[in-house]
């Protein structure tokens, strides 16, 4: 019996082999990546000084996020099959405040969703009867802590610095979704989604193993067909900071000794509409010419928490004012933790 | 058949309609393609996570564009 027979009678091992063998590659490559690019960019090509070390940095940095990120959703996608938005809310169903907000901030990090569907996870739960403070809890949780942030903080910062900004970023949708539950702002929710009579309808199925790789597969094209131009905009933008901004050119403006920094990051931030992977090839770049890491991550919470477009997206189903305590909580309490950062780190 | 695509009219919500209506050309089939963009029809449906395919009332998928090969075997398999 050939190989191709032998592994063709065992359908369900196969693509394990797949992904094996795919993640052999990636870390082959990863490994390979810092090396190739200094015998190419210093050895081969001579280039030297600034122009030097702004074609590695751009070079390098391209090869290692898109390493990461490949990996990174690729796992999370697989690991989403397991949970759904329909799961997530019967959880929530019952939940008083408080131990309900963490609950839903927790599984806000679970169930990742593009900021289209955050007007339907809405409706869905609040219609459902999930309390207002426990949803926003949830919505604001899933796109500030998201896997592509962590992982690239991770690989930028180091370990210590992604997981304070998982936690704090926790922190900031729990104690967020509580206030405005208990503010008591419903009557500010338009009421047509309070009259909502949703019939549950969906068939699904349990997905097999390859059908689970599949949705990962097609996830890794999908985002990362998303955010390139992001990607290598800003890690051209940080290799152009890197080699020839001048090393004390932002702190002069918004170093550390600005005690004003943190609140002009999370204000300049708001109406950038870009995602993770956009933001911290930037802030890092900014970070080394000693901007303080508080101000950095208060800037990145900023851009991916609270964009323009899902502002105008979420003003279909909250009123004006109920939009503008939204933001404001969330904001204050970004803020906040850019100051704490700089005063932890 | 009648066949609603869901979604507020993201880019995957286009892939997805141009998805179905190429299968269903393909196919063969005696069939209406619709596009439902207000947010009160998507959520009647019980539907959190767009794009979501219905057809003749039931929620096939929702959350994801499924490839060529899915939505076909998906409306094959009713159209017969």
């Amino acid at each position: 019996m050939s190989i191709a027979e032998r592994t063709a009678a065992r359908p369900v091992l196969r693509p394990w082999g797949l992904v094996g063998a795919a993640a052999l590659c990636w870390a082959g490559l990863y490994v390979a990546n810092e090396w190739v690019w200094d015998r190419l960019v210093f050895d081969v090509a001579g280039l030297e000084g600034r122009l030097g070390s702004a074609v590695h940095f751009f070079l390098y940095d391209t090869g290692k996020i898109v390493l990461l990120l490949t990996a990174v959703v690729f796992a999370a996608a697989v690991l989403r099959t397991f949970v759904s938005p329909e799961r997530t809310r019967a959880l929530l169903g019952g939940r008083r405040v408080g131990l309900g907000n963490l609950a839903a901030a927790g599984l806000g990090v679970a169930t990742p969703f593009c900021s289209c569907s955050a007007v339907p996870l809405f409706i869905g739960f609040v219609s459902a009867g999930v309390p207002l403070g426990i949803t926003m809890s949830f919505l604001i949780a899933s796109p500030m802590v998201n896997e592509v942030a962590v992982v690239l903080l991770w690989g930028s910062f180091g370990w210590r610095v992604a997981v304070a900004y998982m936690g704090f970023g926790l922190v900031i949708a729990v104690v967020a979704g509580f206030v405005i539950g208990r503010l008591g702002l419903e009557r500010w929710v338009e009421p047509w989604v309070l009259e909502v009579k949703a019939v549950s309808a969906l068939k699904s199925a349990r997905p097999s193993w390859a059908e689970r790789f599949a949705t990962g597969r097609g996830e890794v094209r999908t985002i990362l067909g998303k955010v390139w131009p992001f990607l290598v905009a800003a890690i051209a933008v940080g290799a152009a900071i890197h080699g020839w901004v001048p090393e004390d050119f932002f702190v002069r403006y918004a170093g550390p000794s600005n005690p004003f920094a943190v609140p002009i990051a999370v204000v300049l931030g708001i109406p950038l509409y870009s995602n993770a992977a956009g933001v911290i090839p930037l802030i890092e770049a900014l970070y080394d010419k000693g901007l303080a890491l508080g101000t950095v991550l208060a800037f990145t919470m900023a851009v991916v928490a609270l964009s323009l477009p899902e502002m105008i997206l979420l003003r279909r189903v909250l009123r004006p004012r109920l939009l503008a305590v939204f933001i404001a909580v969330v904001g204050v309490g970004i803020v906040a933790v850019g100051y704490l950062f700089n005063a932890i780190f | 058949m009648q066949i609603k695509v869901l979604g507020p009219g993201c880019a995957n919500c286009q892939t997805l309609k141009s998805l179905v209506k190429d299968a269903v050309q393909t196919l063969g089939i005696d069939a209406t393609v619709e596009e439902v963009t207000d947010y009160a029809a998507i959520a009647s449906y019980g539907v959190m996570r767009t794009p979501a395919l219905v057809i003749d009332g039931t929620v096939f998928l929702s959350g994801r564009v499924p490839n060529r090969d899915e939505v076909r075997r998906i409306i094959e398999g009713l159209g017969r």
